[in-house]
């Protein structure tokens, strides 16, 4: 099979298979002469049947009417027929993609230029399945030059010359998603944008070009702008609006977070009121560093170009300056492994040569990238990040040192937040009294993924952090688990993958690719704070087993009072204090309880009189979230009085 | 009269400053800063010891802790004072009340939990018999009663709650014996009666009844329907005492019927604290023995085999040290060895009246019975 003629067909595209199958046709028809041939791959097929002598009657196109069909597909063209590969297959996917590409390059615009970022998100409802979608960030702006072919240009952008860790990677995202909204409304991006307080601001209306991928400016003003710098992007566009695990308001919750720094506002349609999610932090996360390439993640046609357009003359040079972590003592051994010369022309490498430079880096040690360049969200930050949206009662994380996959450094982040308001309805089952174990089954516990700080929502199953969740066994950690799938009980937990270049299985970014060191951190952070949940379980388990042991004895205390009273006419309220004071000697008494954070509301109180200052909650220790406190205060006040009135109904 | 109501007032207060006692002790427990603590005399069989010379069962030395905080001893212990205190209320408003009655009085939800004081009767009962033997003192005395079962006629006049009871004249039912028999009660008149026939079941007691038996053979016939309750052993035991009069048992020929014989002799395992003031140790047994189907020819088709538990019963028996007499040794060997018990219905094979004309007339005619 030739080489070129393959090359040749893959470059035509789409068109090139069924071009193939209709040449495998033509040949089915002459039976006799052919001798048997094996039903050719299309896609192998060669391109030129039709030079064969005895097709020569059946040619239906000479080569040079083809080669006048041939020509250059626009990226956008493809990308307009592959809308899936970017994460517009259906409506509501639509709308989150859209939501999610103008987040990810606000959060990244302000951060680069250390600005603490406040992001505005507006979703207006224009009919049931048109939604125009607003996002407004508070970043440096864009000079007006650069507005439309930001906007307007797939694969243009700052990110993907670089190594270094952001949340967008190729510059097709934001374009991508105006040109979906004007495929399906026909109706323009608009962007307003404003750098400093000094400039005006400028608001155009971009469409995009699909045939030649360039913008195009269909109005262009100066306005007026209360914002003093930043950036807001409005697309209107088929999409539908939804709820639940994979909508907006779940992405926007996730955002904040993973990104502690950041202020969201989210006007959701519908009527749905305003949502404002403060900062947990002032402070911004560190800049993450740019790397240069490492030998190891270097493959070799990258190698091949990077030699070419080495700046430095020789190729001793070339591998120090040019690929991280190479010293001169390094260079010689690659070279001298290789069996090539350092002081050769790193231009005029022949193939050969440069293949053995390939095959020689691995043999050769190499310290492991840098690593600073990576920065994790934080362990503080993520458990900062947990409490801020989700209210639990344990919030544990851990983060990994860094790693290095292909070459590229890459950090692994896990946070879990259990219990409290997750808990099921069916663990608030007061009434019984039976020692049981506390951990019931429930359903499937929340895995939110992140990479770079973005929220994963789509694809679960495919992504090596769902592998390595399900692949590691929670049971000694106190789930439950069902073979092979995610651990049961009243769980978020929180996996982030940061590195310079997430390896996504997609354009799309929708799972992480399974790479044999990144499911080894993953799994090895999960461990992490699977071990700190499990003290956490095992201490509420034995508090709840004291607090179960007090129940019944004050439930037996209580009737016992009656009843010594009765006999002997002993005091009852001195008396409940006595007991309560050997009880306490018995279970523990309330710090052990507070400790493991579980509540005394649910002890069924017996007793009629029940000193209230014991109970008293700005004794206990502080609980976390001042919400939680207030609303046990007012619970216990409303279950108590009750329980004092049946106490004693019949005796 | 005057006397015994009397006396039936100290008895009441001498209860209630018995449940005082125990409540205080719990009282002085927990203000000492002591996690309360009661002890109750063990009431299994391995705290039965058999008084030889006494010929009595009785209640040995070992004595079984309740404490309010371990979890398997709450219930109970609650419980324990849950009674205690209204058997005081009973006492302090002089009434009686049936053991049933008193598991309802006492039942009620704890708390907000789905929980009840008591969850059944079975709960109760040992709970009582707890509370009797803790603090030394009768069911009686606490004015709580079982149900009544058991019935009486013969030749004697009885009183019975200021009522005067002629024994001779209750045609076909005879007089119910009441759980309390005590003398504040129960009061002995005048009586031709030479002995006493406690039979085990209301059938052959009806027949006896009707044949009037116990007028030919002057006579007082009981039943207790079954194992006597404790109404009946008390009114035995004090008739025997008072009027001087020989008990004789009529059973069937069964381990039961032979346990039935022995708790009114020495007293019950589970009751044993009560022997003393129940247990008659000169109770004659007067059949069915194991020798009777010979000696009165009866029928191979009236006996029934002995099942598993007959037999494992048996041969407890033979190990009780009540039961060490040769002749005893010999009625359960017998029986054991032809793996066949008999009911008493089974003299009626030989005649409707049998039992009353011509197998207990004999039989004490020739003085056939165990001791």
């Amino acid at each position: 099979m030739p080489t070129p003629a393959s090359g040749q067909l893959s470059l035509l595209g789409p068109e090139a298979p069924a071009r193939a199958s209709k040449t495998v046709r033509t040949m089915n028809v002459r039976p006799k002469n052919t001798p048997p041939v094996a039903v050719p791959q299309p896609p192998e097929q060669p391109a030129e049947p039709v030079e064969q002598p005895r097709a020569a009657k059946t040619r239906r196109m000479s080569a040079e009417a083809m080669a006048s069909r041939q020509r250059e597909i626009s990226v956008s063209e493809f990308f307009t027929k592959n809308r899936h590969l970017l994460g517009f297959d259906n409506p509501a996917k639509a709308l989150l993609t859209t939501v999610k590409e103008a987040v990810d390059n606000s959060l990244d615009a302000c951060e680069e230029a250390g600005i603490l970022p406040s992001i505005q998100v507006e979703l207006l409802e224009v009919t049931d399945d048109r939604y125009r979608v607003a996002v407004q960030d508070n970043g440096p702006g864009i000079v007006k030059q650069q507005i439309p072919k930001i906007f307007g240009k797939l694969l243009y952008g700052s990110k993907f010359h670089r190594l270094k860790q952001s949340r967008g990677q190729q510059g097709i995202g934001i374009s991508a998603a105006g040109m979906y909204g004007q495929l399906t409304t026909g109706k323009a991006v608009v962007i307003t944008s404003r750098t400093s307080s000094a400039r005006p601001a400028n608001q155009f209306e971009i469409v995009l070009n699909t045939h030649k991928n360039q913008p195009e400016v269909i109005a262009e003003r100066q306005i007026e702008w209360q914002v003093e710098h930043g950036t807001r992007v409005e697309i209107e566009l088929q999409g539908t609006y939804k709820a639940g695990r994979n909508s907006v308001d779940a992405y926007l919750e996730q955002v904040a977070i993973a990104n502690p720094h950041a202020e969201v506002s989210y006007l959701p349609p519908k009527n749905k009121p305003l949502v404002h999610l403060p900062r947990a932090t002032d402070e911004m996360p560190p800049e993450p560093g740019e790397i240069k390439p490492h030998p190891h993640g270097v493959e070799l046609g990258m190698l091949m170009k990077l030699l070419k357009e080495s700046k430095n003359r020789t190729l001793g040079d070339t591998l120090q300056h040019d690929f991280s972590r190479v010293t001169a003592k390094v260079a010689d051994q690659i070279c001298e492994t290789a069996n090539v010369r350092p002081k050769a022309s790193s231009r005029t490498l022949t193939l050969a040569e440069i293949e053995r430079l390939y095959k020689s880096i691995p043999k050769v040690k190499i310290m492991a990238p840098q690593t600073r360049c990576v920065v994790p969200i934080g362990e503080e930050l993520i458990r900062r990040g947990l409490e801020r949206e989700i209210k639990a009662d344990l919030y544990v994380s851990a983060t990994r040192p860094p790693a290095v996959y292909r070459g590229n450094p890459f950090r692994v982040e896990v946070g879990l937040a259990y219990g409290g308001e997750l808990r099921s309805e069916t663990e608030e089952d007061e009434d019984s009294l039976e020692v049981k174990n506390g951990d019931r089954s429930q359903g499937p516990i929340t895995l939110i993924r992140f990479a770079n700080r973005v929220p994963l929502q789509y694809q679960q199953s495919a992504c090596s952090i769902f592998k390595s969740v399900t692949e590691t066994n929670w049971k000694p950690y106190g789930l439950a688990q069902p073979r092979g799938s995610l651990p049961h009980g009243p769980m978020v937990l929180l996996v982030h993958v940061a590195s310079v270049w997430v390896p996504f299985t997609s354009e799309s970014k929708e799972a992480v690719a399974h790479y044999p060191e990144i499911v080894k951190e993953i799994k090895l952070g999960l461990r992490e704070c699977g071990r700190k949940l499990s003290g956490y379980l095992r201490r509420k388990e034995r508090a709840l087993l004291q607090a179960k042991r007090r129940n019944i004895f004050g439930v037996y205390m209580g009737e016992l009072i009656t009843s010594l009273n009765k006999l002997t006419g002993a005091d009852p309220k001195r008396l409940h204090g006595q007991l309560e004071t050997l009880a306490g000697r018995h279970t523990g008494g309330d710090e052990a309880l507070a400790q493991a954070g579980v509540s005394d509301e649910e002890s069924p109180d017996g007793a009629e009189e029940v000193p209230e200052a014991e109970h008293d909650p700005e004794s206990a220790p502080p609980r976390r979230g001042p919400k939680r406190t207030a609303t046990k205060g007012a619970t216990r006040g409303a279950t108590r009085s009750p329980a004092k009135k049946s106490g004693r109904k019949k005796t | 009269m005057a006397t015994s109501k009397r006396k039936a007032k100290t008895s009441a207060e001498s209860t209630t400053k018995k449940l005082v006692a125990l409540g205080q002790a719990v009282v002085k427990e927990i203000q000492a800063g002591v996690d309360p603590l009661i002890e109750i005399p063990s009431r299994s069989l391995g705290n039965i010891t058999f008084d030889e010379e006494r010929s009595i069962i009785e209640l040995g030395d070992q004595k079984q802790q309740r404490q309010l905080f371990n979890v398997g001893h709450a219930r109970k212990f609650m419980q324990t004072f849950l009674i205690a205190a209204a058997c005081k209320d009973l006492i302090a408003e002089g009434k009686t009340t049936s053991i049933r009655d008193l598991y309802y009085i006492t039942k009620h939800t704890l708390g907000k939990t789905r929980q009840n004081t008591f969850e059944e009767q079975e709960e109760s009962d040992p709970i009582i018999e707890d509370l009797e033997v803790t603090i030394d003192t009768l069911r009686e005395e606490l004015n709580l009663f079982a149900s009544n079962r058991g019935s009486m006629v013969g030749p004697m006049t009885i009183g019975d709650t200021g009522d005067t009871i002629d024994l001779r004249h209750l045609g076909s039912g005879g007089w119910s014996v009441p759980s309390i028999v005590e003398d504040n009660v129960v009061q002995f008149g005048r009586h031709e009666a030479k002995f006493i026939l406690l039979v085990e079941k209301d059938a052959v007691w009806r027949r006896l009844n009707e044949d009037k038996f116990w007028v030919k053979n002057r006579c007082v016939l009981l039943h207790g329907q079954g194992m006597a309750p404790r109404g009946v052993r008390r009114l035995l035991y004090r008739m025997h005492n008072e009027l001087k009069l020989p008990i004789y048992v009529l059973v069937d020929n069964d381990p039961w019927g032979f346990y039935i014989y022995s708790v009114v002799k020495q007293g019950s395992i589970n009751l044993a604290y009560e022997s003393v003031r129940m247990a008659v140790p000169a109770a004659r047994f007067i059949g069915l023995s194991s020798m009777d189907r010979d000696q009165f020819h009866l029928p191979d088709n009236v006996t029934i085999r002995l099942d598993d538990q007959d037999e494992r019963r048996a041969k407890q028996m033979l190990e009780y040290p009540w039961f060490n007499k040769r002749t005893w040794q010999r009625e359960i060997r017998t029986m054991l060895r032809n793996k066949v018990k008999l009911e008493l219905e089974a003299l009626s094979s030989r005649g409707i009246s049998f039992i009353s004309e011509e197998y207990l007339p004999k039989k004490l005619k020739d003085k056939q019975w165990l001791a």
